[in-house]
């Protein structure tokens, strides 16, 4: 498990690379760098999200791979051919834009048609090549409507088949779902998945919505102040985080802030500023005496002490809040002078409620608890 | 189905619901008249009122008929009468009536509305009823020696026209006919000067509207397009000439245009052009031209800066990734997505640009005029009537040609800032 993660986390080899960037730096005003030495390899019909907060450089990142930004410096290439210069009409890359970007004077059949027309496909073949691409979102029916008069499910699949109605191999999405309501993005997360998977494309995805990036990639780059801060997949970056800033802006996160007291054998001891003793996995510490902060996973913080793993320390808590969320218990408590300690419990028969006022004891796997840079 | 059960609904208390639901509203509706109510007595006074009293004015004219009772009873009672030869009792009318006229000191008056028609008509009236007083019979042949021109089939048609206060001779006249012996006939081409300065008016309107166009086009683009800080200086370059006279702009013009002006000596001194070869761009259709496209430019800059404004540049780049040049996708999504703001601007420019008045009047010299200026120069020759005539008839071409565009393009679509 932990190898072949290890591997799809890895840079593809140079020969079944896609798309490279290849040390891409990024300024717009000459004086700061918005994307600072990009290194990204994307294999054949791989599906790499782009995750990060706002103003983190995954877009800039995108508009570069599409042509409407230039590098600064460094080099990109698309199967092998440097594209630096080649204008974005010419990179045949299909792109799919926040706001669907539906052309609103030519109906749907007419903006599907588009891309095949200034291509000089004959007329025939563009309407076998567009009826083929609606069937695709089953939006066969819709053929002479004009996108106002659709809704916005509806002309994100629209958007979606004039991507890829000329049959691009590389699509990019630059938070395509972002306008939709939740129920309607979860649909088309696995729509968007299946067609993925069914076509073999490879897809380029930009979003800042973490829950659709670990749903739907192959693999994760989560960027932050223009650096990639890690690449691996949805399991890897939720379960092995490599830094601080990946473990917290992925899912929910405990922090415990401490020094390095022992480290053997992949396992080691960290002093809290409390006092307290933990267990943790050391990730990018290495020496004793080391600031750190310890970060877990709710989830994976055990309370009940008949399910306490054998020969951890525990620690004391006292629980501050109880809150009732339907399928989980999410508990607040105080742990070693930090009143926002959280736990989750899933509701299941006979699972124990905690009461506020309540003094306990919680604890958890080393491999759980992971002691990353302060 | 659906109908029935409106019908029936009733409030709680028994009321039938529309009834309940325009109580509700009335008072709202009052006040919002109330609030509406100065504009509209404003419109009515300044607006409606006026351009009524030019139209009624376009078909009524009583100089003739108010003090001719006793001809106008004859042409009344003998309206099949031959025009190229009345018989006596027409003239004993006539002759009475000049009498009339020259007792109530009226003969001008009238004199002016048959000249309308007939020119040349004053001086026959004033000598007429001079005379008239001691006029025998028979008053024919007493009129016809005074002045064979009483005689004319034109006079008797003008006369037997102007005998009612009501009257399309105006228009006749604005549409270059002229009274002959056998009645309205289509005038001399040559002197067909009304027609030809519509279509001159509309022409040069067409021609100003284009040019404007194509400079607004990229002013109004980078407008929309520059960051907020930039695009606000442009924005102030554009509305400047608003803030600066109109009679300043126009000798500006002329300061720069006139043969002695800027423009030709900066050319003869780079040597372009020769001291004799001197360019005449002021006081021609190429002064009018020039003047009122400055003039008009921000009318056209501003309806297509809000339409461009609002057009996202990520149809551009959708349009580019899915494999467009540049050109296309300016051809094929761009400018099309700008054609209501091409629309109202073009709109409105040529329809400022028909009824321009000023410009042409200072820089047009002879050749530039437009037909506001014949317009004016009725006005001020007091013929009211005619400049009626014509100001109806161009009412009546903006008005059809609002109506064609608001089939082409759909009055909705209009966007005029």
């Amino acid at each position: 498990m932990t190898q072949s993660s290890a591997q799809l986390g890895g840079k593809p080899s140079a020969g079944t690379a896609f798309v490279v960037f290849d040390h891409v730096q990024k300024s717009y005003d000459g004086v700061s760098l918005v994307v600072k030495d990009l290194n990204l390899a994307i294999g054949k019909g791989e599906f790499v999200t782009m995750l990060g907060p706002s103003g983190s450089g995954k877009t800039t990142c995108l508009m570069m791979l599409a042509g409407f930004e230039t590098a600064t410096h460094g080099e990109i290439t698309l199967d092998g051919r440097p594209i630096n210069q080649v204008p974005p009409h010419k990179r045949g890359i299909g792109m799919v834009f926040q706001n669907y970007a539906l052309f609103p004077h030519m109906t749907v059949g007419e903006n599907l048609s588009f891309p095949l027309e200034v291509r000089g496909m004959a007329r025939d073949q563009r309407e076998a090549k567009v009826k083929r691409a609606l069937d695709m979102v089953q939006m066969g029916a819709f053929l002479n409507r004009r996108p106002a008069q659709l809704s916005g499910g509806q002309q994100q699949r629209i958007a979606l088949a004039r991507a890829l109605v000329f049959d691009p191999a590389l699509v990019l999405m630059d938070e395509p779902l972002g306008a939709l309501d939740k129920q309607l993005r979860e649909h088309m997360q696995f729509e968007i998945k299946h067609l993925h998977e069914s076509l073999g494309i490879t897809v380029v995805y930009v979003t800042h919505d973490q829950g659709e990036a670990l749903t739907m990639s192959d693999r994760v780059a989560v960027f932050n102040d223009g650096r990639i801060q890690q690449l691996a997949t949805p399991q890897d970056l939720y379960e092995r985080p490599d830094n601080s800033f990946v473990a917290q802006f992925i899912g929910e996160n405990n922090r415990l802030a401490g020094v390095i007291e022992d480290i053997s054998g992949g396992r080691c001891l960290v002093r809290l500023a409390t006092g307290e003793v933990i267990d943790a996995t050391p990730v990018n510490v290495t020496t004793i005496g080391a600031k750190t902060v310890v970060s877990i996973r709710p989830e994976r913080v055990e309370f009940k002490p008949e399910m306490m793993p054998a020969g951890v320390h525990t620690i004391d808590a006292e629980v501050l809040e109880f809150i009732y969320m339907g399928d989980l218990f999410r508990t607040r408590l105080r742990v070693a002078g930090s009143e926002d300690f959280v736990i989750k419990a899933r509701n299941a028969q006979g699972q124990r409620v905690l009461v506020p006022g309540e003094k306990i004891k919680v604890g958890w796997h080393p491999q759980d608890a992971r002691a990353l840079d302060p | 189905m659906t109908t029935a059960t409106t019908e029936l609904l009733k409030t709680a208390d028994g009321r039938p619901l529309r009834e309940a639901l325009a109580a509700a509203q009335a008072r709202s509706k009052r006040k919002a008249f109330w609030l509406v109510f100065p504009l509209l007595i404003f419109v009515l006074l300044t607006f409606l009122i006026p351009i009524g009293y030019m139209l009624k004015r376009s078909v009524e004219h009583d100089g003739f008929s108010k003090s001719s009772p006793t001809l106008t009873a004859w042409f009344q009672a003998n309206s099949d009468f031959d025009h190229m030869n009345p018989p006596e009792a027409a003239f004993a009318a006539l002759v009475t009536d000049l009498a009339q006229m020259q007792a109530t000191k009226n003969t001008g008056m009238a004199g002016t509305r048959i000249n309308y028609t007939v020119p040349g008509t004053i001086s026959l009236f004033k000598k007429g009823a001079r005379e008239a007083g001691d006029m025998q019979p028979p008053f024919k042949a007493a009129l016809l020696t005074l002045d064979h021109a009483w005689g004319a089939p034109e006079l008797w048609y003008a006369m037997e026209a102007a005998a009612s206060k009501w009257t399309t001779d105006f228009y006749q006249v604005a549409t270059d006919r002229k009274l002959t012996e056998t009645g309205w006939q289509r005038g001399d081409d040559k002197q067909r000067i009304y027609l030809y300065l519509f279509f001159k008016t509309f022409l040069v309107s067409g021609i100003i509207t284009v040019i404007c166009m194509l400079l607004a086009f990229p002013v109004a683009h980078l407008l929309a397009v520059l960051p907020m800080s930039k695009s606000s200086l442009l924005m102030i370059l554009v509305l400047l000439p608003f803030w600066t006279s109109l009679l300043v702009r126009t000798t500006a013009w002329i300061a720069l245009l006139q043969e002695q002006g800027i423009v030709n000596d900066a050319l003869v001194w780079m040597g372009v052009l020769s001291d004799e070869g001197r360019l005449s761009m002021m006081y021609n259709m190429t002064g009018t031209i020039i003047a009122m496209t400055h003039v008009l430019l921000p009318f056209m800059i501003l309806p297509l800066y809000s339409v461009m404004r609002v057009i996202p540049p990520s149809y551009a780049r959708a349009a580019r990734s899915l494999g467009a040049t540049s050109w296309t996708t300016f051809r094929r999504i761009y400018l099309p997505q700008t054609l209501p703001g091409i629309a109202a601007g073009s709109l409105l420019v040529f329809i400022l640009a028909v009824g321009y008045y000023i410009t042409p009047a200072l820089v047009g010299g002879a050749e530039g005029q437009l037909i506001s200026n014949l317009i004016s120069f009725h006005m001020s020759k007091s013929n009211w009537s005619l400049a009626a005539a014509l100001a109806a008839m161009l009412l009546a071409a903006i008005l059809v040609l609002y109506w064609i565009y608001d089939r082409l393009v759909g009055i909705d679509r209009l966007k005029l800032g």
